[in-house]
């Protein structure tokens, strides 16, 4: 069984280890990059940290967190890419859908421990560098795909998957492959428009 | 969600030994302290409400670098590894064109995320959706609790299941490939503390008699490592037929898998299983049986439904699946006989 450092640490978090920790690579974007409320409350979790290496839109995150977080939290209360959305939590709802190694999942039901190591692409790495949005983001703005937008990164990250995987071929297809992603305003027949429109984009890119 | 210890596992033995680190003592799999993580759609669900509680989460997902993460047809024989993903198999070109039952029951089955990351193995095993089962300030679920009653039998129990009840339990079983497993005669592999074993698909579940919160006769620890299913006769001309409250990502009222050997339209061999309807996943053997040298007409058809629910026990909200269980047979038995294969 390969050990993880979590086993060999001893309980409790000190400023001194998250700060050890933050510094394995510095190359890479570590929790104390990022200056948000979460770090002070890894630091006073009670339980012992565990540490997981994901890349997140091509950058690398060194992440010390409580074993039970999911991958949803750690985007959003750690990175600080909230961007992922928290509907439902218990995989319902599908406004935290991201990819993993190029496959849409679930992160509300996938522990950040979980993916050690993997390629996950959020909502927020679907544009150019330049701020070109990607052809299904132009194709929601396009044909209106959405009311109060909570559930569209979701739609979207799902809809560029859907396409890639050849599922987008009818409007049946569509409907069927994308059922995973609600929409509680009933934006359904403009998403099934900008999927049309963007698939066609997407092959001429 | 309740801590726990994490660990990672790339290969059998070692993702054995530290499932039984934490649970040498237990006597069954439902007090075992640990669980196998692999797509985690239920695990995950069911720790976020408190239904379950494992001390210690091995994740296998690694093991999909190893046998049990391949798809294989080779002579007459489908190996599914049982790390196998439910996309990954549904769109597979051998198990659609020789297997269309497999690849539909698991394309008709909850949503392309959670397709893409539900394996096989833990698809089988996947808990009952049973509402009082879920919420756990019921206090009366047998299933949850042991001896703690059943808030289902006066409850609110529309989507409880009409046969393989008992007095103790009545929750449906909730999957959809289990039904196209059971009706092809499935074998599963184990692996566990005398290396590797071999069962029936239908002894894998129990029936909730007198104890619901055992749902499998796997040990504690034991872990499905493949899915065997033989080509036959009657595996081209088959289907999955899902009838639910809403066209997509729901879980089945009814639902039932056939497949059938015809010569002409005289039934040689049928095969009937149905889901949404049983505690367990369900194998019809009389209608099967009623079916034998009959002219696949609507008389045939109708009788092996009639005989199929003959010893349904429905409730106060749940008697309208009789009916569609029946409906939904016959819708099944009639599309089958009409593939053109």
């Amino acid at each position: 069984m390969p050990s993880t450092k979590h086993d060999k640490q001893k309980p409790g978090w000190s400023r001194r280890n998250f700060l050890v920790t933050s510094m394995v690579s510095t190359m890479s974007v570590s929790l104390l990059d990022q200056p948000s409320a979460s770090a002070a409350s890894i630091a006073t979790d009670p339980h012992a940290p565990h540490t997981t290496t994901i890349n997140v839109n091509g950058q690398r995150y060194h992440l010390a967190l409580d074993v039970r977080t999911t991958l949803l939290d750690a985007l959003r209360d750690h990175i600080g890419l909230t961007g992922s959305k928290k509907g439902c939590d218990h995989g319902q709802c599908g406004a935290c859908t991201v990819m993993v190694n190029d496959r849409r999942v679930l992160s509300c039901l996938t522990l950040a421990a979980s993916v050690d190591g993997r390629n996950i692409t959020t909502i927020e790495g679907l544009s150019q560098a330049d701020g070109t949005l990607h052809p299904m983001q132009q194709a929601f703005i396009d044909h209106d795909a959405f009311q109060c937008g909570y559930c569209t990164p979701g739609q979207i990250v799902s809809a560029v998957a859907c396409v890639k995987e050849g599922h987008a071929g009818t409007d049946a297809d569509i409907r069927e492959y994308m059922s995973g992603n609600l929409c509680r305003c009933a934006a359904y027949p403009n998403i099934v428009e900008a999927i049309n429109q963007a698939k066609t984009r997407m092959k001429e890119a | 969600m309740q801590s726990f210890q994490f660990s990672r596992s790339g290969d059998l033995q070692s993702a054995y030994s530290a499932y039984r680190t934490a649970d040498a003592e237990a006597a069954d799999a439902a007090h075992s302290h640990s669980q196998y993580l692999a797509g985690g759609t239920t695990l995950l669900d069911l720790m976020k409400l408190g239904v379950m509680r494992p001390e210690r989460v091995v994740d296998i997902n690694d093991l999909d670098r190893t046998n049990a993460g391949l798809v294989e047809f080779a002579g007459n024989r489908l190996q599914l590894g049982a790390l196998t993903r439910m996309s990954d198999v549904s769109d597979h070109p051998d198990v659609r064109r020789e297997f269309p039952v497999i690849a539909q029951s698991l394309q008709l089955a909850a949503s392309a995320q959670i397709r893409n990351m539900a394996s096989l193995g833990g698809n089988v095993l996947q808990r009952t959706r049973c509402s009082y089962f879920r919420d756990t300030s019921y206090s009366n679920c047998n299933k949850r609790e042991p001896g703690s009653g059943c808030a289902a039998l006066d409850g609110i129990n529309r989507p409880h299941a009409i046969l393989g009840t008992s007095e103790r339990c009545i929750a449906t079983y909730p999957g959809d490939f289990a039904q196209a497993l059971i009706a092809l005669d499935a074998q599963v592999e184990v692996m566990g503390r005398n290396g590797s074993r071999e069962l029936p698909f239908a002894k894998l579940h129990r029936p909730p008699g007198q104890t619901p919160h055992l749902e499998t006769t796997l040990a504690p620890g034991e872990l499905i490592t493949a899915f065997r299913i033989t080509r036959a006769p009657f595996t081209r001309r088959s289907l999955f037929l899902k009838v639910r409250d809403r066209e997509s990502y729901e879980f089945a009222l009814a639902s039932a898998a056939v497949a059938l050997d015809l010569n002409g339209d005289i039934v040689k061999q049928a095969r009937i299983a149905l889901g949404g309807v049983a505690t367990v996943p369900w194998r019809a053997h009389e209608a099967e049986a009623s079916l034998f040298n009959r002219r696949l007409d609507d008389t045939a058809v109708r009788h092996a439904a009639d005989v199929a629910f003959a010893d349904a026990r429905p409730r106060q909200h749940n008697a309208f699946k009789v009916e569609l269980g029946k409906r939904t047979l016959m819708r099944a038995l009639r599309q089958a006989g009409d593939m053109e294969i």
